[in-house]
């Protein structure tokens, strides 16, 4: 029995606005309200009210015994959803109760906490689950970090707070020698199972797909499938994780990505051996193989799958230091009596903001240009740091109340 | 008398301290009883109405029949080579090297109808095309004008003054606001250098805004020193009562200027560097653009300062009136200053100042604290004690207001009219 894992990432910031330095102390409202709203809409539009509907097919058809698959939406994402495309959450509740969806945790605002904070790491994950709870009645079992950052404290954290399993990144500095097609354990918590992304599968939809100067351009529905066929027999479980987005907005239906997707799933089930599972189910049927370490963070982006596109300059460090430096302020404030202040706490923290300061310019700039507000890595950081002067100063504010 | 002054900013359309120098200088002569026509690369429109006269080079038809301007421009050879502009690009984003299409300059004369030409009033990166562009169509005015005498500022007119000046045989007083050796230090463009060496040598006058660059027009360029005065720039007296600050316990610190070596930007967020550990509530503000932005944010970031420090962008004249209010110390560590004229601007606004040695200003005004733009240090010391000392922030408003009300374009501009008296007799 061959199976497939598929878990899409479905995600949004909230962007800021241009915030000047005459706006601190005098404006508190700091994100592009018009701008959110008409991504936010627009991807609904284009992605997933279209592949939400897409998959739903699949699901009725082959049931979800055959054809499941996993999401994880940010808090961000979901209180976007609530605020501007409320039929694209419908949609995903929907989609939900059809029995083939499962639900993953991450932190509520898509960020690096993990890299910083236990409390605030922890904090937000729980967050995250209620939300969840209260959102899809759902109870998240596999844990999936920001980016696919993933490190040995992070897995005894995770392992700690009750989940079964996290997915992390197929990368040779993880793997070595190893293949990612089988389920692994924590070194740092045996308890927990370890699902790998397979990055050559997973870009090839995610990146390359529509890419006229890729040797296997047109990627036929056949030919991918016949890729899965001809993996050594005794590699079982096929993790493809990639963003949502790509179905619709990084590839435009244009490029015929939806009848691609649905024509290599067909083609894919008519072998009665084959299945799309979660990663709940995969630890059903799968035994791991081996104990990964990973004393060094790793992720999911860029060439070098390291940190190096969120926190690798000098801007990237100096925002984010600044930003954890105020957590001790938020310690004494209670969120139901400074929800704004919390509010903009999450949102500040997602790992956008720092992504959008990237100055490597080099193959992945293509990635990092998208949906970028900004027209340099310098705007961002100059933007974000008048927004915390700001956001500090109503801290302290808040503090002497 | 009738003055023809040729120049590239007039307000509101300006970059910087020259057009803010022009448009007082203007209105002091036109108290003389002088009248002015001051002829721009193109108006903004939004001038407001006055006693002198704007006009657009994009407004002058250049002629498609031979005369004598179109003969004296075939005589003329232009430069075409790859440029340094730098300190004078606008954005952040502008290429640093730019091809000079110079074959492509100026029309051909033997166009079949008269031709208006275009212009962008800005420091592109073809502005030294568009300087090529703004001589030829002012040439016209050879003929079409009357004045007594022409008033040129800054190299970027003054090949056009030198071209009016050969058609009509009228007098030239170039007006040197800063010189290249400022802005580019030892390393100076040598076509920008050329034309400013050239301007010198064939005008009959040179005024330069204060001492210290009348010694580097006579130094650099081997100018005669009894053909340069030095006639100091002034503050126009303020129109506006200074806004009520908000009770900030935030301090807030103050550059303003273009992020370019003659600035001396990077002296300032060393100072800040030295100071923001021992007064928390400072804040730096970083008011301008050019060729130094991005290493000097990246130099704030890398000093984990971004917190402590805001990067406005370039500012126009109403929001550089707000920062001054929100302001509590202004300094300007310009590696290299011809005059100065927002340290008036600030002081105006009540704001104290701390200036270079190294600037004009410094020799007009007593009420201010000055210091060596490489001494970080004592930078550091003198922003620490305006912020710590408000004692020392009420002396400065007192006796610098005072010394304000001496620095009057009425003033400056009876200077200018004696220079142009003693080039027309």
């Amino acid at each position: 029995m061959r199976h497939i894992c598929l878990y899409f990432q479905v995600h949004q910031p909230f962007r800021l606005r241009i915030y000047r330095f005459f706006d601190i102390g005098e404006l508190h409202d700091y994100y592009h309200e018009l701008n959110n709203r008409v991504l936010m809409q627009r991807i609904a539009k284009k992605c997933y009210l279209p592949m939400n509907a897409l998959l739903k097919k699949l699901i009725t058809r082959y049931t979800p015994e055959r054809f499941s698959v996993a999401f994880s939406i940010s808090g961000t994402a979901l209180e976007q959803m609530q605020l501007y495309a409320p039929e694209a959450l419908e949609s995903f509740q929907d989609l939900y109760a059809t029995g083939g969806v499962e639900l993953l945790a991450e932190t509520y605002a898509h960020g690096l906490a993990s890299l910083k904070s236990e409390t605030e790491f922890r904090r937000q994950v729980q967050l995250h689950a209620q939300t969840l709870q209260k959102l899809f009645s759902a109870q998240p079992k596999t844990f999936r970090n920001t980016e696919l950052v993933f490190f040995d404290q992070l897995a005894s954290w995770v392992a700690d707070m009750g989940y079964t399993a996290i997915l992390a990144e197929g990368a040779s500095t993880l793997l070595g020698w190893r293949s990612p097609n089988f389920l692994y354990t924590a070194a740092a918590a045996p308890s927990l199972r370890i699902l790998l992304r397979n990055y050559p599968l997973s870009d090839d939809i995610a990146f390359r797909f529509s890419d006229p100067t890729w040797p296997e351009y047109p990627l036929t529905a056949e030919k991918f499938a016949q890729w899965f066929r001809s993996l050594p027999k005794h590699e079982l479980l096929i993790n493809l994780f990639m963003d949502y987005e790509t179905f619709g907005e990084h590839q435009w239906a244009e490029t015929g990505i939806f009848s691609f997707f649905e024509a290599w799933v067909e083609n894919m089930l008519q072998d009665k051996e084959v299945r799309y599972i979660t990663p709940q189910t995969a630890l059903a049927y799968h035994e791991p193989i081996g104990q990964l370490e990973a004393p060094k963070p790793l992720s999911w982006a860029d060439s070098e799958r390291d940190l190096t596109a969120w926190l690798g300059n000098d801007m990237q460090l100096d925002a984010f230091e600044s930003l954890y430096a105020l957590e001790p302020l938020l310690q004494n404030l209670s969120p139901e009596q400074h929800p704004d202040l919390h509010r903009d706490w999450l949102r500040l923290q997602t790992s956008d903001h720092f992504y959008y300061m990237c100055t490597k310019f080099f193959a992945d700039g293509d990635v990092h240009k998208y949906f970028n507000p900004y027209d340099s890595p310098y705007e961002a950081y100059v933007t974000y740091m008048n927004v915390l002067a700001d956001f500090r100063t109503r801290l302290q504010n808040a503090q002497n109340d | 008398m009738k003055v023809l002054m040729l120049g590239w900013e007039f307000p509101p359309r300006i970059a910087g301290g020259l057009g803010v120098a022009c448009y007082g200088l203007v209105k002091g002569l036109v108290h003389h009883g002088v009248s002015v026509t001051f002829v721009m690369p193109l108006r903004s429109g939004q001038e407001p109405p006055n006693s002198y006269r704007l006009l657009g080079a994009n407004e002058i038809e250049t002629p498609a029949e031979e005369t004598p301007a179109t003969t004296f421009w075939k005589q003329v050879r232009f430069y075409g080579v790859e440029t340094y502009l730098g300190p004078y690009l606008e954005q952040l984003e502008r290429p640093i090297l730019t091809f000079l299409a110079v074959p492509e300059t100026l029309p051909e004369t033997t166009t079949s109808a008269p031709l208006r030409l275009f212009f962008t009033g800005k420091y592109g990166a073809d502005l030294l095309d568009e300087v090529y562009r703004y001589a030829y169509a002012v040439s016209f005015l050879a003929q079409r004008e009357e004045f007594d005498l022409i008033h040129a500022h800054d190299w970027l007119t003054y090949l056009a003054g030198i071209a009016l000046k050969r058609l009509t045989g009228k007098p030239l007083v170039v007006h040197i606001h800063a010189t290249e050796y400022d802005r580019s230090g030892e390393n100076p463009n040598p076509i920008i250098r050329d034309i400013e060496a050239q301007g010198f040598a064939e005008a009959d006058l040179v005024i330069a805004v204060s001492f210290y660059t009348r010694s580097i027009v006579i130094e650099k360029y081997g100018v005669p020193p009894e053909k340069v005065w030095a006639i100091h720039n002034a503050v126009l007296p303020k129109d506006r009562q200074p806004v009520e600050r908000p009770p900030h316990k935030r301090k807030v610190v103050t550059f303003l200027g273009r992020v370019t070596y003659q600035k001396g930007p990077e002296y300032f967020v060393e100072a800040a560097a030295r100071l923001a550990p021992k007064v928390p509530e400072a804040h730096f503000v970083v008011a301008g653009t050019g060729d130094k932005l991005r290493s000097i944010i990246h130099r704030v970031a890398e000093l984990r300062l971004g917190s402590r420090f805001s990067f406005t962008g370039f500012l126009p004249p109403a929001e550089v009136e707000r920062l001054f209010d929100l302001s509590d110390v202004y300094v300007m560590p310009s590696v290299s200053e011809p005059f100065g004229i927002s340290a008036l601007e600030a002081l105006r606004a009540g704001v104290p100042v701390i200036i270079s040695k190294q600037s004009g200003v410094a020799e007009v005004l007593r009420y201010a604290l000055k210091v060596d733009f490489w001494d970080v240090e004592r930078l550091a010391d003198l922003i620490y004690g305006v912020l710590q000392y408000p004692a020392i922030t009420q002396f400065f408003r007192k006796f610098a207001q005072e010394e304000l009300s001496q620095l009057q374009w009425e003033r400056s501009s009876a200077r200018v009219l004696q220079a142009y008296q003693s080039v027309l007799t």
